[in-house]
């Protein structure tokens, strides 16, 4: 067979797809597939770094998630922080979408200013915001003005923890925001004219019409806030490391401390595992709920 | 069409796999170029003159060694430092040799050092008698040492002798009592609203610092071999407890949340390294002591850095005879300008002044020569950075103001005691 009849334009066209596909294909298994392949035969080792001695240990790391007594604190402080993460940063981006989906003066900047946190560094931000909240800082000078003394923010659990929410709410809602701006804007306003002409009130339309429309757009921001939410790493390593105690400690910190501060890389892929199982298993539930919630037009 | 697709995807997932063993696993082939042999050693300073003095020592260990083409001194973050060596060794790019604080026990404890003491003993004119005692035991063991201390820096407590004027205050070395020091300290917040004194790099995170307070009271975080711990004895509570009056009673300590920085004019007194001395910028006038008395009597504290060789690296030969260049007598003198050396024959106030413009040779003497014979280290271990985190985890509601001291002692030896008894 000549090579001229084996490159038929189909086969030409299918090397091309390959090619097209290969870096994101290649940078998924060196950085996704790969990894995680080496973190469950890692969560099954024992490995001193300093002696270069690993081996096999038969599944310990698994029996120490059971006798682990941190893990349920960190358990709860991640179910606390990601609860709070995700049920602020939806209901307040979706608050401001509504809000800033109007005709008015200087709406433009408004919008600009509730997505500008999204594009500043989340290290520089969450900085700013440890200054602010220090006992000395200015929040609590904010509050001094009027008479108010405010509390040792960061340096009491229930606080701490409210402040980590804080600042990551605030500096991520930007994103819900513009992603309920844009599907706001695609509800037909037809919709809109003849639930009016029916009598519709303010509230029923809201829930009526405009929720169900934008259903997509929340299960995806809402895959996307989870996912984040269980991811925030940078906020609680600034902010509060953890601390106090293990207040603020969630389990993707307590993955890094074990496996790169504690040098527990067994027992911290053990861990990771876990983590990975629970976006896995809140995606694919999420996912599966979208039949009974998820209103797609047609 | 389907069997030739399938074809294809076999080629391109090969391609991938034999990309991937090429890429990872496996040891690295030896380093040593035709050309020479390339020397890597971890630091975590950043300061361009100390970077400077280092490369002209490897210069001319380089002009004596033409087999080495380059030595190179790759300068970590100091906050990330030794997660960042840790990673290195663990991915197989293990330094030649490599700075170690609290790393150094674990380090020993894994077999991962080179033992030095045959080899510095044997180059000729290197005077391992020179060493003194009381700095080579936190890297030694069972008679080895296994890293030089090439930077023994006291803790001293620096008086910000403005501010206390301001306040009408004054204050005397002889005989300084924590006490005093607290009370003073009150009566200058009280006065001029500015800090009495603070622990530097403390900050109700790093309590290993505490250590520059407790001896004062006897206290240790553990017993000598580490076994035992010691956090929850009576001479700590009386400690923990000076040091929750300071902060609620006396209000001479800033409370956990507040920044004060004594270089900055912030507070009264500090505890810091007398290395620090470079901090001071002469913005106001400052006095530099021994640390203040406590209940138990004087005492002294250092803070200690070592290099040592890693029997991982590439060319462990040739990075140990590096060291033992590096820290001869000659240029252990160069280096004593930036860090308090272990050598006896440096150890003179008027030698260290020669190269310090912060203090004077009295100072120096005192502060310095003086305090370490007999200093103790801050508390080290093996799996520091375990037993600092899940020590200040418990630790923490010692700082709230009605807390029980002792029985959160208590419970920090509950915490720790696993760790110590592994």
């Amino acid at each position: 067979m000549s090579m001229t009849a084996f490159w038929t334009g189909r086969r030409r066209d299918s090397l091309a797809g390959y090619l097209f596909v290969a870096p994101q294909v290649a940078g998924v298994v060196l950085f996704v597939l790969l990894p995680v392949a080496l973190a469950v035969y890692y969560s099954f080792s024992t490995w001193d770094i300093f002696s270069g001695e690993m081996h096999l240990n038969g599944g310990s790391n698994y029996a120490d998630l059971v006798t682990d007594p941190q893990l349920p604190k960190v358990l709860l402080s991640t179910l606390v922080f990601s609860s709070g993460v995700v049920v602020l940063n939806l209901s307040i981006g979706l608050l401001l979408a509504v809000m800033l989906n109007r005709r008015f003066a200087g709406v433009t900047a408004f919008r600009a200013i509730f997505f500008s946190p999204v594009v500043v560094s989340v290290v520089a931000w969450t900085l700013v915001w440890g200054f602010l909240l220090q006992d000395n800082g200015g929040i609590n000078g904010l509050l001094s003005v009027v008479g108010i003394d405010g509390p040792n923010w960061l340096q009491q659990g229930p606080t701490a923890m409210a402040s980590v929410i804080f600042a990551q709410v605030v500096r991520s809602v930007g994103v819900n925001v513009v992603l309920f701006l844009a599907a706001l804007q695609g509800v037909p306003r037809e919709l809109y004219e003849a639930a009016r002409i029916d009598g519709a009130n303010d509230r029923k339309i809201f829930f009526g019409i405009t929720l169900p429309m934008i259903s997509p757009t929340l299960l995806l921001t809402g895959i996307i806030t989870v996912v984040g939410a269980l991811q925030a790493f940078a906020q609680i390593a600034v902010l509060t490391q953890g601390g106090p105690g293990v207040s603020t400690t969630v389990l993707v910190y307590y993955v890094f401390q074990q496996a790169f501060e504690f040098n527990n890389i067994g027992y911290g892929s053990t861990l990771a595992l876990l983590l990975l199982s629970f976006v896995l298993v809140l995606t694919i539930l999420q996912w599966q709920l979208r039949r009974k919630w998820v209103f797609y037009e047609g | 069409m389907t069997s030739i697709r399938r074809l294809f995807s076999a080629a391109v997932a090969g391609g991938l796999a034999l990309a991937l063993v090429a890429c990872g696993g496996g040891s690295k082939p030896e380093a040593q170029s035709p050309d020479g042999i390339d020397l890597r050693m971890t630091v975590w300073t950043s300061n361009k003159d100390q970077l400077a003095l280092f490369t002209s020592i490897a210069d001319a260990y380089r002009a004596e060694h033409p087999n080495v083409r380059r030595i190179t001194f790759d300068s970590l973050p100091f906050a990330d430092y030794n997660s960042t060596l840790t990673t290195q060794i663990a991915g197989g790019n293990t330094p030649d040799l490599a700075w170690m604080g609290d790393l150094s026990r674990d380090l020993i404890a894994g077999k991962a050092l080179v033992p030095l003491t045959d080899k510095l003993k044997g180059t000729a004119g290197w005077e391992y008698g020179d060493l003194v005692d009381s700095v080579t035991a936190e890297f030694s063991r069972d008679g080895q040492l296994y890293a030089y201390p090439f930077s023994n820096s006291p803790f001293g407590l620096y008086v910000n002798t403005d501010l206390l004027a301001k306040a009408g205050q004054t204050v005397g070395q002889s005989g300084l009592t924590w006490d005093q020091v607290s009370k003073i300290g009150g009566a200058v917040n009280a006065k001029t609203g500015k800090a009495g004194f603070v622990l530097r790099d403390f900050d109700y995170s790093s309590w290993n610092v505490l250590g520059t307070v407790w001896p004062g009271w006897g206290a240790s975080a553990w017993n000598e071999d580490g076994s035992q711990c010691g956090m929850n004895s009576d001479q700590m509570v009386s400690a923990f407890q000076f040091l929750h009056d300071a902060i609620y009673v006396d209000k001479s300590m800033p409370g956990p949340g507040v920044k004060a920085d004594f270089f900055a004019g912030d507070a009264a007194f500090t505890v810091a390294q007398v290395s620090r001395a470079s901090l001071l910028d002469g913005s106001f006038k400052y006095a530099v002591y021994p640390l203040p008395k406590g209940p138990a009597g004087e005492y002294s504290v250092i803070g200690q850095a070592g290099v040592g060789v890693l029997r991982s690296g590439k060319h462990v030969e040739q990075a140990t005879d590096f060291l033992a260049y590096l820290t001869n007598p000659v240029n252990a003198a160069k280096l004593a300008q930036y860090f308090p050396p272990p050598r006896k024959s440096l150890l003179t106030g008027e030698k260290l002044a020669a190269s310090n413009k912060k203090l004077s040779a009295a100072q120096l003497q005192t502060v310095v020569v003086d305090q370490l014979d007999g200093a103790v280290t801050l508390p080290n271990h093996t799996k520091p950075a375990e037993i600092s985190q899940k020590g200040k985890a418990a630790l923490d509601p010692v700082w709230a103001k009605d807390a029980d001291v002792k029985s959160v002692l208590g419970k920090v030896c509950e915490t720790l005691q696993p760790l110590l008894s592994r």
